[in-house]
């Protein structure tokens, strides 16, 4: 018995210290980031550093300007939003609602597989289909830009937006449906008036996920935007947050290795911003159930 | 779901890690039989191979085999310091690497500063030797330079450009926005795209130094490694862009160019007719006197032995 007791008490604090690992990391990261990251704001100046339009970290006048990095990014994934958004609803809505289980099993077989495809993939797609056919479809001298890194990105944020939806959408109670269609809606009317709205947080938090990810993303932006740090046009080649740090890392040295260190820092409290808004809107939905 | 992916990731970039460790020692001892084996090859063509002379370079050769695993270089103990240019990374990582392994008991340090910072370390003595990947200036004297390595960079266009040969201003002006179209150096009329490394990178110091367009070119396209960019410019009509000399040759899917007239080919950049190419060299205070360690170190860096080295980091050596 006393046996017994011994080990229950070892196993929770066994549970306990895992536990732990997670928030220690995370405690760990975000100290890092603030303590690597703040000092290079200060030097350059919060203006200079967040307002700047130029980044030239190796000319004998270095500045360091992020805002051009920081519209690419925002843009970048408004873009990808206004492209894989309806595009993953429609596709959520029709898994859940309108196809039979045989179709619906093989789309969701395949947007599984969507959302395993390594991102290195999706880059190397891009850059070898997708950025020669932009350069002839618009009759550009350079294809790698803005426009195709949305395109490559909208693909990306396609499998959360569709699987996240997709659960709202099928947690929806049946009643709602069946007596909007008993009052003489038609499905169409019935699923976007009725069961969208029902499931709109986690309609919401599929979405954020998909910002997440968007924004995240370095290696198949890296591929296909160009990497030259202009202020974001869709036919100009553009540097995003992610990419600014991936590609001037490796031979980076004093305050441009320090610079990046703080484009890490942006970046970590857009993605922390990110989740306190998906944790807000799960949680919403929760209350909703209740 | 996650945390078990990360989990096999960590795992498999720690066993690969593994298996890059071995592989990279197995390989630098093969690439040391292969650079004996290929220098004696070349004497016995050139000599029209007497059978007595083969011989002998054969003797040499075994000669400084034996004389690595002899105790006698195992004896030198100590640490060098190098200082200076960050472009020579890559020849500096390749060298120390293999002469580690030939001195067990020397370390040698590498901080990658910038050419002024190495030529400044190597006049206070802050460093044994200083790395520069310019030649030294009339006013900083008391400094002896040996190039250890010639860093050719090749200018290259798409097959399908018709143009051969660009002048040094031509291409400048093709890097800096003034030159937008290729007609107005001799080709075909279409815009221009303009292709490079990423800041930082010393292909891209290279080039901007010597063709006198420092922070000042105008990309469409800023990549990440050599390859890149030959992929890059083999994909895109409209395209420039640069690459160390020795992939870009070696590499049929991109046309390099002559620039003023003369061709870019090992043989040029050797001779200094070539243009855009730059010394990688090795500073010494001529006031001081080098440590056994680092003078070893210097030797073994200006010897024929370490021409695959050199070569492997895309140089070519003197």
């Amino acid at each position: 018995m006393k046996l017994r007791n011994t080990i229950e008490k070892l196993m929770n604090g066994l549970f306990f210290l895992c536990g732990m690992v997670s928030i220690a990391m995370v405690a760990l990261i975000t100290i890092y980031m603030i303590i690597s990251g703040l000092p290079a704001i200060v030097e350059i100046g919060p203006l200079n550093f967040f307002f700047g339009t130029e980044w030239a970290s190796t000319a004998s006048d270095p500045r360091y300007g992020i805002l051009p990095f920081i519209l690419a990014s925002v843009y970048g994934t408004l873009g990808a939003c206004l492209i894989g958004v309806p595009v993953g609803l429609m596709t959520a809505i029709f898994l859940s609602k309108i196809a039979n289980k045989r179709t619906a099993g093989v789309v969701r077989t395949a947007v599984e597989l969507l959302s395993g495809i390594p991102s290195v993939v999706y880059g190397l797609v891009g850059a070898i289909i997708l950025v020669p056919l932009i350069m002839n479809l618009f009759s550009l001298k350079n294809g790698t830009c803005l426009l195709a890194a949305i395109l490559v990105l909208a693909v990306m944020i396609l499998p959360s937006i569709i699987s996240v939806s997709e659960t709202a959408l099928s947690a929806v109670p049946k009643e709602y449906e069946e007596g909007s269609l008993a009052l003489g809606a038609t499905e169409m009317e019935t699923y976007f008036k009725v069961s969208l709205p029902a499931a709109k947080s986690g309609v919401a938090a599929g979405i954020v996920l998909g910002i997440g990810r968007a924004v995240g993303e370095a290696m198949a932006v890296m591929m296909v935007a160009g990497n030259v740090a202009n202020m974001p046009s869709l036919f100009s080649s553009v540097t995003f947050l992610t990419t600014a740090i991936a590609k001037e890392m490796s031979y980076s040295s004093g305050l441009q290795r320090r610079a990046l260190y703080s484009i890490g820092l942006v970046l970590f409290l857009f993605i922390m911003l990110i989740n306190t808004v998906m944790g807000r809107l799960l949680k919403k939905g929760d209350d909703d159930k209740k | 779901m996650k945390k078990v992916i990360a989990l096999l990731m960590s795992l498999a970039l720690a066993f690969s890690l593994v298996a890059c460790g071995s592989s990279n020692s197995s390989s630098g001892s093969d690439d040391t039989s292969d650079a004996q084996s290929q220098s004696s090859t070349e004497e016995g063509t050139e000599d029209a191979g007497t059978e007595e002379e083969e011989n002998n370079t054969e003797e040499e050769a075994s000669g400084t085999e034996d004389s690595t695993e002899d105790a006698g270089t195992a004896d030198l103990s100590g640490t060098v310091s190098t200082n200076g240019s960050t472009s020579m990374e890559k020849v500096m990582s390749i060298l120390i690497e293999a002469f580690e392994e030939e001195y067990p008991n020397v370390t040698v340090t590498y901080d990658a500063t910038g050419s002024g910072a190495g030529i400044t370390a190597a006049t206070e003595g802050s460093a044994d030797i200083g790395l520069a990947s310019r030649n030294l200036k009339d006013e900083e004297t008391g400094l002896t330079a040996y190039v250890v390595a010639i860093d050719g960079i090749a200018v290259i266009i798409n097959p399908e450009n018709t143009v051969e040969d660009l002048s040094l201003e031509q291409i400048a002006g093709l890097f800096n926005g003034t030159i937008t179209n290729w007609s107005e150096v001799g080709g075909e009329d279409m815009e221009v795209a303009v292709i490079g490394r990423e800041a930082g990178s010393g292909t891209r110091d290279g080039f901007e130094s010597v063709v006198g367009v420092e922070d000042a070119c105008v990309y469409d396209q800023e990549l990440t490694s050599t390859g890149s960019v030959i992929t890059a410019v083999a994909q895109n009509q409209y395209a420039i862009g640069y690459a160390s000399l020795s992939e870009a040759a070696a590499d049929d899917s991109v046309k390099v160019i002559s620039v003023d007239g003369i061709e870019a080919t090992e043989d040029t950049v050797k001779d200094g007719s070539y243009a855009i190419q730059r010394n990688f060299n090795m500073v010494v205070n001529d006031s001081a006197t080098l440590s056994d360690a680092a003078q070893a170190f210097l030797d073994f860096c200006l010897s024929a032995d370490v021409a695959d080295y050199i070569s492997q980091a895309d140089a070519i050596q003197p």
